[in-house]
């Protein structure tokens, strides 16, 4: 019974991870920008789902507030700096993020301090399954998931059947062929990072009540995703959900059946994965 | 012109030596130099606010003897160590060697404090450790200049085997990340509760600082044992209590800690952590007059809670200004100072305790429970516990 | 005067000012300028990879721990470790393991490449973190400094060992030129600019790669012996992947694919670092703001600071076009703009390659740095 349990923690781990890449590799493959400061926005989506449900008093109005927000916000600095950064090389990207990763931190050290904060679960939701006579299963998890699940579907409805996500794939494969035929590239981009950024900040958000929010969380999240996006190909985000699962699924049972290669076991994965399939899983060579 | 002027010039460089040397003895014999102090602490990243707390405890102690440490005025000189091992060494020779440190205050995380302890021993500077619990630093590392007013890993850890062996059980699990601090930790309560009968079916570790504990809880779930004993700090632990209460652990398998599992994190831990027992030698609801008075005094300062970390910054000075009182204020004489040092009694809110030979306290470990917001202490877990400072050479 | 004189003459103006540095420098102030100039030693070495081969190694700190800790375990049996052994030694390490972990990683290539150097950093952080092997996280002490045996001179006299570095440092520099300007330097070049064309003329690509992985590597072993010998102290935390990223940024900060660039970045990163934490406990605000500024106004680096300011005298333009295609026609402008670079900058690089058809932005190729 408890191997089946085990694969629901890998599942519910893998989502969540998904759900956190997702907005890496929507960057990173259509915009071909290398965006370092991916974890400070779902540590900033977290610290928003801590100051706004402090606030509201409720989770549920913290959520659109928050999306909305981290909208904004992504759109203010696509303009202010990423834009810049189109005609440039990746190392100049990947400097400049860093440099904004800088800027979270302290910022949020002015705002909101350092302390370890805990973020309450709505109260719907407090309950948790039994499974077994000694473990129960917390429902915000199951939730977790199910919203996961959900947000795939959606990208995938509008990445492949709307008008916009047919304009972003165009952007994708062929910019110059793309404005030729009238549409506006900069808006794409604009709009694909701003989505970028709100679907990282709504996974901290989302995230928030069970992992809690404290300085650093953004690093440690920052060096997952970019595994799980290299891991499934840069890109593509069934890649990325692929990926995300199967380091789930390492994470969990490594933790439990080889202690000691723990550590080392995703980092392990991802060599051999890259050294097999040099492009990731789904890549595109 | 210039004649007059150069007479004024001169008249006026006489008059005002003259009226120096005259103040000069007075003003030499009512302002010995200022000590300086240097502070190295994480004022950035995850530590942050434990530097913070030191810091604050420290200064508290000082500004209540008037701002003077053994009658001496106090000039601080503080570093941000971001808790980076790789750059201790350097921010480290800055305090003494830019700086000129008398007196070396830090740190938080052990990998930085190793640094430091070769830094300080190399150039012979009183090293005062306001928090890194390495059982190095005060065993196999020791030195006579070196001190510290905290606790090693050993230390807390150790009091929870004989507590939970005396609540009968037997069959125990461990977990922790693996780590110098979690790995001390797990072994010294290895060593109480094996030595009185106990077991520990399974020693778990996790890759620090991983944050994911859904696998271990669900292994635990599945080796059913008597209670699980963990070591967890900051964000990890508020994580780990909630994530073990939601898992419908907590009424099952009784969870047992070191303090660090409910220090600092009660508020983001909620309800998750009510009734938790942990052991550590400082609890927010310690009885004493002294506890009161300084966590008034902390809170109306900095309009937060004080907690371990403030307590240890708030000793630090007061060892600082005991040994300074018994030699004068005289720093030159070290070999005086030292044995200064190892003699004072620090009357602290965690109540009163004394050095180890190996310049560790000797102090009670407190058996806490959690009620509300607070730490309540319910009884003493270990009286005056000292560090076994195995490899220690002072003394010997 | 030609780029070359002139990077010439800062080269040997800037040794002059370090040799001349001791004499007035009090002992702070030596050291700090030592571990400098350890850290140019090692940014030197990424440069190699980075800006000629066009490798960008995010797991570059894992061949100095390796020499640091091959310093302290094999001090430890020792009262005074010998300077000629233990650095032949911690540079086979170093050697060795970039050999073996270049062989695996050189197949790949762009972004690939730099998370799967980050995998295998990681995996020897892991081992020296999580076993006690050396000391685990605690990390582990180097005895004493090595000895070098030559008469008069005392490596634990600071103004000596500051000398050492200086002299390491000048020669990794001397080195990295010569192998540079040699054929095989010059292949790496070539290789940066446009690898299938390499390929096609004939050049084991593979070979030559590998060959400059693994020279990066030694360098950098040099780096992180020195480090070990002057802190005496090593933690796994030297191997971790932000001590790699690190020294990326020092590089490209100073400006990539310049020798000197990479001095002048860990000189300006670690100085400014000092400045900015002496004004204020939230310093890395002023960092992070810095770099940002420092990205959008200095593309190409502090090292390439003439030619930006010459370019912005001619083009005022130059800073505000950088949109995404507002039309063809700007594109092929940025094209044309960097594509006439004598020297295979960064930015270069990539549109020399996709000159024929300016597609680069898109996730059809894995992505070159």
């Amino acid at each position: 019974m408890e191997w089946l349990i085990q694969v629901l923690n890998s599942v519910q781990y893998g989502l969540l991870l998904f759900l956190v890449a997702s907005g890496l590799t929507l960057i990173f493959g259509i915009m071909g920008v290398i965006n370092l400061a991916h974890g400070s926005f779902y540590m900033v989506g977290a610290y928003l789902g801590f100051s706004l449900s402090a606030m509201t008093g409720s989770l549920w109005l913290a959520l659109p507030l928050g999306v909305v927000l981290a909208i904004l916000l992504g759109l203010l600095l696509e303009k202010l700096f990423i834009s810049r950064l189109y005609g440039r090389d990746h190392l100049q990207q990947v400097l400049l993020t860093f440099g904004l990763i800088l800027v979270f931190e302290e910022v949020r050290s002015l705002l909101v301090g350092d302390d370890v904060h805990g973020v309450p679960v709505p109260p719907m939701l407090e309950a948790s399954l039994p499974l077994t006579a000694t473990l129960s299963y917390p429902v915000y998890r199951l939730f977790i998931s199910g919203v996961c699940l959900a947000l795939a579907a959606l990208m995938y409805v509008v990445i492949q059947k709307t008008r916009v996500g047919m304009m972003i794939r165009a952007g994708a494969s062929n910019p110059e062929m793309t404005e030729a035929m009238g549409i506006d590239i900069r808006r794409v981009h604009a709009l694909v990072f701003a989505a970028g950024v709100a679907l990282a900040a709504f996974a901290g958000l989302v995230a928030a009540p069970i992992s809690s929010v404290y300085p650093g969380m953004g690093n440690q999240v920052l060096i997952v995703c970019f595994v799980v996006v290299v891991i499934g190909g840069i890109g593509s985000l069934k890649g990325a959900l692929m990926a995300a699962l199967l380091i789930g699924f390492v994470d969990t049972f490594g933790k439990v059946l080889l202690p000691e290669f723990a550590g080392v076991a995703v980092y392990l994965l991802m060599a051999v994965i890259l050294l097999v399939r040099p492009a990731g899983l789904f890549g595109k060579r | 012109m210039p004649n007059r002027r150069r007479f004024v010039q001169q008249l006026t460089a006489l008059a005002s030596t003259s009226a120096a040397s005259t103040l000069l003895p007075t003003i030499a014999r009512a302002q010995p130099a200022k000590l300086r102090v240097g502070l190295m602490l994480p004022y950035t990243g995850t530590f942050a606010s434990l530097g913070t707390a030191i810091t604050n405890g420290f200064k508290l102690a000082v500004a209540e003897s008037g701002g003077k440490l053994g009658g001496r005025d106090i000039e601080y000189f503080t570093v941000d160590d971001e808790s980076e091992p790789a750059k201790a060494t350097d921010n480290a020779n800055k305090l003494i060697q830019r700086d000129k440190v008398d007196v070396l205050v830090g740190t938080v995380h052990s990998g930085v404090v190793m640094a430091m302890v070769k830094v300080a021993r190399d150039n012979n500077t009183l090293l005062l450790i306001p928090n890194a619990g390495a059982n190095a630093a005060t065993g196999g590392q020791c030195a006579p200049n070196i001190f510290r007013t905290s606790f090693s890993n050993w230390q807390p850890a150790h009091p929870m085997g004989k507590v939970m062996a005396d609540k009968g059980h037997k069959k125990v699990v461990t977990l922790t990340w693996k780590y110098g601090a979690g790995e001390e930790s797990v072994e010294s309560f290895k060593e109480a509760f094996t030595k009185t009968g106990g077991t520990i079916v399974k020693e778990m570790y996790l890759p620090f600082p991983n944050v994911e504990f859904q696998s271990f809880l669900t292994e635990i779930a599945s080796l059913k044992p008597d209670a699980v004993f963990v070591f967890f700090a900051g964000g990890g632990a508020v994580k780990f209590v909630k994530d073990y209460a939601a898992a419908g652990l907590k009424d099952k398998i009784p969870l047992y800690g070191s303090g660090f599992l409910t220090d600092g994190t009660l508020e983001a831990q909620g309800a998750a952590a009510q009734g938790l027992l942990t052991t550590l030698h400082y609890g927010d609801g310690i009885e004493n007059a002294r506890n009161k008075q300084f966590r008034y005094a902390y809170g109306k300062a900095h309009g937060v809670q004080a907690d371990v970390y403030a307590v240890q910054g708030y000793d630090t000075a007061l060892l600082l200004a005991g040994g300074l009182q018994a030699v004068q204020g005289n720093f030159g004489e070290r070999k005086a100072l030292y044995s200064a040092l190892e003699k004072v009694r620090v009357d602290s809110p965690r109540g009163s305790w004394t050095m180890s030979r190996s310049h560790n306290p000797v102090q009670d470990i407190y058996l806490r429970r959690v009620e509300g917001n607070a730490n309540q202490v319910i009884g003493i877990a270990w009286k005056a516990l000292a560090d076994p400072a195995r490899g220690c050479k002072i003394g010997a | 005067m030609s780029r070359a004189r002139a990077q010439l003459a800062l080269v040997l103006i800037g040794a002059l000012l370090l040799a001349l540095f001791p004499l007035v420098a009090e002992k702070f102030y030596l050291q700090l300028v030592t571990k400098i100039m350890i850290l140019a030693i090692f940014t030197l070495s990424l440069d190699l990879l980075v800006g000629y081969t066009g490798l960008v190694s995010l797991g570059h700190a894992a061949y100095a721990g390796l020499a640091a800790y091959s310093l302290a375990l094999a001090a430890a049996g020792v009262d005074v470790p010998d300077l000629w052994l233990t650095l032949l030694l911690a540079l086979a390490a170093s050697a060795c393991a970039a050999l073996v972990i270049g062989a695996l990683v050189v197949r790949t290539s762009g972004v690939y490449f730099i998370m799967v150097t980050l995998a295998f950093a990681q995996m020897v952080y892991y081992f020296f973190h999580d076993t006690r092997v050396a000391g685990g996280s605690d990390g582990i002490y180097v005895n004493a400094r090595p000895e070098t045996h030559l008469p008069g001179v005392d490596l634990g006299n600071d103004g000596h060992f500051y000398y050492l570095v200086l002299l390491l440092l000048a020669a990794s520099y001397v080195l990295l030129r010569v192998v540079l300007q040699s054929p095989f330097g010059r292949a790496l070049r070539g290789i940066k600019v446009n690898e299938q064309r390499m390929r096609a003329l004939g050049f084991d690509v593979f070979r030559y790669k590998l060959g400059a992985f693994v020279l990066a590597g030694t360098i950098a072993g040099l780096a992180g012996y020195l480090i070990a010998a002057k802190e005496g102290y090593v933690n796994p935390e030297l191997l971790a992947w932000h001590q790699s990223g690190t020294v990326l940024m020092m590089l490209i900060l100073g400006g990539v694919g310049t020798l000197v660039g990479a001095i002048i970045g860990a000189f300006s990163y670690v100085l400014l670092q000092e400045w900015f934490s002496s004004l204020t406990r939230h310093w890395q605000l002023l960092m992070g703001c810095f770099i940002v500024g420092a990205v959008l106004l200095m593309p190409e680096g502090i090292a390439g600071l003439p030619r930006t300011v010459r370019r912005w005298r001619s083009d005022r333009r130059f800073f505000r076009d950088r949109q995404p295609a507002t039309g063809l026609a700007s594109r092929a402008d940025v094209g044309a703009a960097t594509a006439g670079e004598a020297a295979p900058l960064a930015a270069s690089a990539t549109s020399a390659e996709t000159a024929p058809l300016p597609a680069s932005a898109s996730a059809q190729r894995p992505l070159t740095p």
